[in-house]
């Protein structure tokens, strides 16, 4: 097979986890080529740890713009290297806010098809396909791409390979950016969520989730605290976001993240096929509701039916117990 | 100021929603809708034009059930509608359904077109990037918040890690996400007018498509295999006596979840 391309995605000094995961991504189906776009310095910065992340070629593309233009630089650097490197196999983007935009923009320009929000690539007699997972994951789907597929994947749904060590080869190319006819980002700002530590909701290997049942907004914090207590993200039903316990990023389900962890804990979720939508591929279920009939036990691995302010706090108890018995034993 | 909102008709999904082996949605299986997004679009638009003047056209690529759909927006208070229906069509995947889209706004004058982030069917989050693109008018995403001033639209767009305060020259695409605004209800006088406004229905040759860039046969992705995931089964149910919090900590161990 030929060249992958992967858009990287990083913060100007460090790769993203997803770019990591697009890198194995392409080493399954091609020779993995990434394409950096950033701020004056950041292909320097960046290069060692795309080289250990499978990376055999770098182009780099800087600019002044790479922050407060949305999407065109990216644009611009993969249609260049795309109608100027021969026997690209493949592009691969991350299925995040931004890379959607791009990889859409892309299609048009390059005039070929996009397969959005695939979990897998493979290859299949010389061409590309990948597997995404549609209708809240009740069908999975394997599809091509008439010319050069164009796939953004899902962050946190391919596995990672073993680091390398070679340092790959440094392409600059030059793009011209020009922020009038494109969106420009005025200011920036990390949410409460972001900064907490917690582990992102849409990659989280544990999530515990609350709902309507939780009842208020300062009822809220035993959800986090039972989050703490597993290391686990964060996350609600719809009808928490909008009783405003919450802030929408934590919402899950068709209309929110859809997650895939190894463990979903719903608690006051009465388990709506919206909310399923976003969490029905998670390994384990386990459910907490006061309500014998809510539709969540049909789905449930472990299912309690019982007031959730006293089985919470008892769990975070057995759960820290069981935490610091194992500190003993080391 | 004229707006367009991009709306879309999908399956409800409060009830059953099947693929086909070909990979098409199975419209004949469930009730179709507008989809929720829109209707949170064309209020964002309606509210637009009550600060600021001009109309609302809104714009759905779809079957002839779509109508209804259209309905919906007209009632709302949308001042009319472009409906682009052809069965060569069908089947069309968002590249090619940015394009029959495209053509149709060729058509008219727009300073704002107002998408859905995602359409809760296809949820590809494509088609008002693609739109952009093919205008080339800019673009902005995923959107918490709206407003226009002075030949320019802004807002705040939501990301992974936080927000951003953006903003484009107008012309521009947009797409909305779900906090932008909950949709009014019609009112009885409002799906009264919704009869008397304008619907004008485009095909693929009013657009000047060539047949070979619409509907399924002719679309960029080919779907080669659909497996239906197996449905999930509940595992065991037990009642709080007092035990259970512990009990699940013993359960959470016994799987090696914690
Ligand atoms: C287009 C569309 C998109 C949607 N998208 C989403 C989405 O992305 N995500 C989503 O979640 N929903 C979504 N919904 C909404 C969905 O239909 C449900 O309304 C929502 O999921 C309900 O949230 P809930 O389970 O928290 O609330 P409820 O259905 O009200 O359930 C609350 C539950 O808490 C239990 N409870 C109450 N008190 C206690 C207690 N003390 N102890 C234990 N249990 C208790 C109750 O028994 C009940 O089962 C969408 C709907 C539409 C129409
Ligand atoms: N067939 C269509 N007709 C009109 N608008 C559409 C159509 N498909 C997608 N859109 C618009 O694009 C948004 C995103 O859809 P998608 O790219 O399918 O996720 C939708 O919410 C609509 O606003």
């Amino acid at each position: 097979m030929g060249k992958i391309l992967v858009l990287a995605e990083h913060d100007q000094h460090a790769l993203k986890d997803v770019t990591r995961e697009l890198l194995a991504a392409a080493a399954r189906i091609g020779e993995p080529v990434a394409v950096v776009v950033g701020l004056p310095g950041t292909g320097d910065a960046l290069l060692a740890e795309l080289g250990a992340a499978g990376a055999k070629t770098a182009y780099v593309a800087e600019t002044e713009h790479a922050e407060d233009v949305l999407a065109t630089p990216a644009v611009l650097a993969l249609e260049t290297v795309a109608n100027t490197v021969d026997d690209i196999a493949g592009i691969l983007i991350a299925s995040s806010v931004d890379g959607k935009d791009v990889a859409a923009r892309l299609s048009v320009r390059l005039n070929t098809g996009l397969i959005a929000d695939a979990v897998n690539v493979e290859e299949s007699d010389g061409t590309v396909m990948a597997t995404q997972q549609v209708l809240g994951g009740t069908y999975s789907v394997k599809s091509t791409v008439r010319g050069i597929p164009i796939i953004t994947i899902r962050p946190g749904t391919i596995e990672v390979t073993q680091p390398t060590s070679a340092q790959p080869s440094k392409i600059t190319i030059d793009i011209v950016v020009d922020p009038v006819g494109s969106g420009q980002v005025v200011a920036r700002d990390e949410d409460e969520i972001a900064s907490s530590g917690r582990p992102d909701l849409r990659t989280a290997d544990i999530i515990v989730s609350g709902g309507r049942g939780i009842g208020s907004k300062e009822n809220f914090a035993i959800i986090e605290q039972l989050a703490d207590a597993l290391g686990a993200a964060v996350g609600a039903s719809r009808a928490a976001v909008d009783a405003g316990y919450i802030e929408h990023k934590a919402q899950v389900g068709q209309t929110g993240a859809t997650v895939s962890p190894r463990l979903y804990v719903a608690v006051g979720i009465s388990g709506a096929i919206q909310h399923l939508a976003g969490m029905q591929s998670a390994k384990t279920i386990v459910a907490i509701n006061k309500d014998a009939n809510a539709p969540i036990f049909q789905f449930a691995d472990f299912g309690i039916v019982g007031d959730l302010f006293e089985i919470v706090p008892q769990l975070i108890k057995a759960v820290n117990a069981r935490r610091s018995d194992e500190l003993i034993n080391i | 100021m004229n707006v367009v909102v991009l709306i879309k008709q999908v399956p409800d999904t409060y009830g059953e929603r099947k693929l086909s082996p070909e990979g098409r949605l199975d419209r004949d299986v469930s009730d179709v809708i507008i989809d929720e997004i829109n209707e949170r679009a064309v209020e964002i638009a309606l509210q637009l034009q009550e600060d600021v003047g001009g109309e609302v056209t809104v714009v759905t690529m779809g079957p002839k059930s779509a109508v209804d759909t259209i309905r919906k927006a007209l009632a709302m208070g949308a001042n009319k509608a472009i409906h682009i229906v052809d069965d060569g069509l069908a089947g069309s995947d968002a590249l090619q359904t940015s394009g029959a889209i495209a053509a149709a706004l060729k058509t008219i004058e727009f300073d704002l077109v107002i998408a859905g982030n995602e359409s809760t069917d296809g949820r590809s989050s494509a088609v008002p990037a693609m739109l952009s693109e093919r205008l080339k008018v800019s673009l902005l995403t995923n959107l918490v918040t709206l407003s226009v001033a002075q030949g320019s639209v802004a807002g705040t767009r939501s990301v992974e890690n936080g927000t951003m305060e953006v903003r484009a020259s107008l012309p521009a695409v947009v797409s909305v996400a779900e906090k932008i605004a909950d949709p009014r209800f019609p009112k009885l006088k409002g799906v009264l007018a919704a009869r008397r406004k304008p619907i004008t229905t485009l095909s693929i040759s009013d657009l000047g498509l060539f047949p070979l860039e619409a509907g399924g046969e002719n679309s960029w992705t080919q779907v080669n295999d659909v497996i239906a995931q197996p449905a999930r089964t509940s595992g065991t149910v037990i009642t709080d006596d007092g035990t259970a919090g512990t009990q699940l900590a013993g359960f959470l161990a016994a799987a090696k979840l914690i």
